[in-house]
């Protein structure tokens, strides 16, 4: 059989309608959850044991906070998260509708990434930092934070991935994109056809998502 | 001037108070390169970092120019420490940064001069340190001398009078080792800086130092002129360092010499005495016969000494003997 003539029944434009929708959820949130997620990783790395605020009560609840928000399954969290969504957003639906909830469920798991990153850096390099008199403010944005930055990458591309395949899921509340176009007519009404162009594109999302990661770590890597 | 009055610290550990430092109290004169030696663990790196409060004491004062280091407030404290340089023993450069930008983060985080103040100042350091030319090149292009290098410009950057070494060479091969030293010295002389090193081996000690402490087990074991500790070491610590660096074993040596006839004993020379004739002199004289059963000449910082194990035989034993103690010579009567 023809190759072409096998895909001739696909809409191409809700393909593009879709591919649209799931980078800009994508790329919306990821802003959203670098900006919330970056500050709390190091508020939660400041905190932590052994680190310059150390304090074990306020860690405790933030990592607790934290680990809550993580261990509800993403399908839940867009629902549960409905009516704050509204406040937020004023609809529960569409791509606006699943920003909200893309962004609650995928910032701690960033967040958490972040601290691993800062806790890499070399304790040396903090010390050495406080032997010139720096502030704790000088310490995180002149030292700790460039030093970390190829492991912050890396993170930000581990995040970004993820939520490629959380916006297949914000198909529940209508958001569309890729991953529920698969689902609608893919499997629901057993198009194939339709299955395959949206995981290959998915497919290729994830992978040019991962090779600029990549570059860039190297990059920041100066190794 | 750097003084330690009655300063201790304890850890605690596992809710148990672990000693690090028992109470002690020194002075480190200004322009003076101070060793401190010791094995991990004898609380050298811990006396060294609460100079700068990079450990708080658990008691006791550290004045520094006459101001109590241990009543300054975060700002104060802030202030000293830019005027207290410190190297490492893994240099704790900045990865993502280039040596430049290394030499320059004291200055930067100090907010005092403007960049072109301090791209010249920068310039002026790298050309101090010799590494000119691998400005604008990442700290893992470099050998860990150049590392150390780098290391020692940031550390002097701020212009500070004292600088701080961890463990300095610990990192470094031997060749390296002595030229990061000498390059050290140079500092020491010009610009009259206060040099408070810290280190595990005797020959760092003996190159560089005007005055050393020997650490054990927290506390001081030995204090005084560099001469004097390594030509003249009493403490059992004190000894096997300066037998490590050496390289003799005492108790080898006595065997050795258990089968050789007369007496023997271990003249040292310090300054122009080294260079005198003085054996050869003693021996027309006296009649005694010698012969060198071990001996060392070297230098400690820039002086010369030697020191010289001595098998005696025949002749006025007694004359030869008044005739070294009366000499410029330090004599052990060893058999």
């Amino acid at each position: 059989m023809d190759i072409l003539s096998y895909f001739a029944n696909v809409d191409w434009v809700e393909i593009w309608q879709a591919t649209n929708d799931t980078m800009v959820m994508l790329f919306i949130s990821l802003a959203f959850i670098i900006l919330l997620g970056l500050p709390l990783g190091v508020v939660l790395f400041l905190f932590s044991p052994r680190q310059m605020f150390e304090h074990k009560k306020v860690y405790a609840v933030l990592a607790t906070i934290v680990n809550i928000v993580r261990s509800v399954p993403f399908i839940i969290l867009l629902i549960v998260m409905i009516p704050i969504t509204v406040l937020i957003t004023g609809t529960s639906l569409g791509v606006a509708g699943a920003i909200p909830p893309l962004v609650v469920g995928t910032t701690p798991f960033f967040a958490r990434l972040v601290e691993t990153a800062l806790r890499e850096v070399d304790r040396g390099i903090i010390e050495a930092t406080q032997s010139m008199g720096a502030t704790t403010r000088q310490i995180i944005f002149k030292a700790v934070l460039p030093e970390a930055m190829p492991g912050i990458i890396a993170a930000i591309t581990v995040t970004a991935i993820t939520l490629v395949s959380y916006t297949a899921m914000a198909g529940v509340v209508g958001a569309g994109g890729l991953g529920d176009l698969s689902i609608r007519f893919g499997y629901q009404r057993f198009q194939t056809d339709v299955m395959i162009v949206t995981v290959v594109l998915l497919v290729i999302l994830v992978q040019v998502l991962q090779m600029i990661g990549d570059k860039l770590v190297v990059h920041f890597s100066r190794k | 001037m750097i003084e330690f009055q009655n300063v201790h610290k304890t850890y605690r550990v596992a809710g148990r108070d672990i000693p690090a430092l028992n109470p002690t109290s020194l002075t480190i004169e200004d322009g003076q390169v101070f060793g401190l030696i010791g094995h991990s663990g004898a609380g050298k790196s811990t006396m060294l970092r609460l100079i700068n409060r990079l450990e708080e004491p658990s008691g006791g004062k550290i004045v520094v120019d006459g101001e109590d280091v241990t009543a300054f407030d975060s700002n104060q404290l802030r202030r000293f420490r830019q005027q207290v340089g410190m190297i490492f023993q893994h240099f704790n450069l900045l990865a993502s940064k280039t040596v430049a930008d290394n030499v320059a983060l004291p200055l930067v985080l100090a907010g005092e001069l403007s960049r072109g103040e301090i791209d010249k100042r920068v310039t002026e350091l790298l050309a101090r340190v010799g590494l000119s030319e691998h400005a604008r090149k990442y700290p893992a292009q470099l050998s860990g001398g150049q590392k150390q290098r780098v290391g020692i410009a940031r550390a002097l950057s701020t212009n500070p009078k004292i600088l701080l070494c961890d463990e300095a060479t610990s990192a470094l091969d031997p060749q390296t080792t002595a030229s990061v030293l000498q390059l050290l010295a140079e500092i020491n002389r010009e610009l009259k800086l206060t040099i408070v090193l810290i280190t595990h081996e005797m020959d760092v000690i003996r190159r560089v130092c005007d005055r050393v402490a020997v650490m054990d087990a927290g506390q001081i074991v030995e204090l005084g002129p560099v001469a004097d500790v390594f030509l003249h070491p009493q403490h059992a610590t004190t000894k096997r360092f300066v037998q490590e660096d050496e390289q003799v074993d005492e108790n080898e040596q006595r065997d050795d010499f258990a089968h050789v006839p007369g007496r023997i004993v271990r003249l040292t020379f310090q300054g122009c005495a080294t260079y005198a004739p003085l054996l050869g002199t003693v021996a027309r004289e006296t009649g005694v016969d010698y012969s060198i059963l071990a001996g060392r000449i070297d230098r400690i910082k820039d002086i010369p000494y030697g020191q010289l194990t001595l098998a005696l035989i025949g002749g006025d034993m007694e004359a030869a003997f008044a005739r070294f103690t009366a000499a410029d010579v330090h004599m052990e009567v060893l058999r």
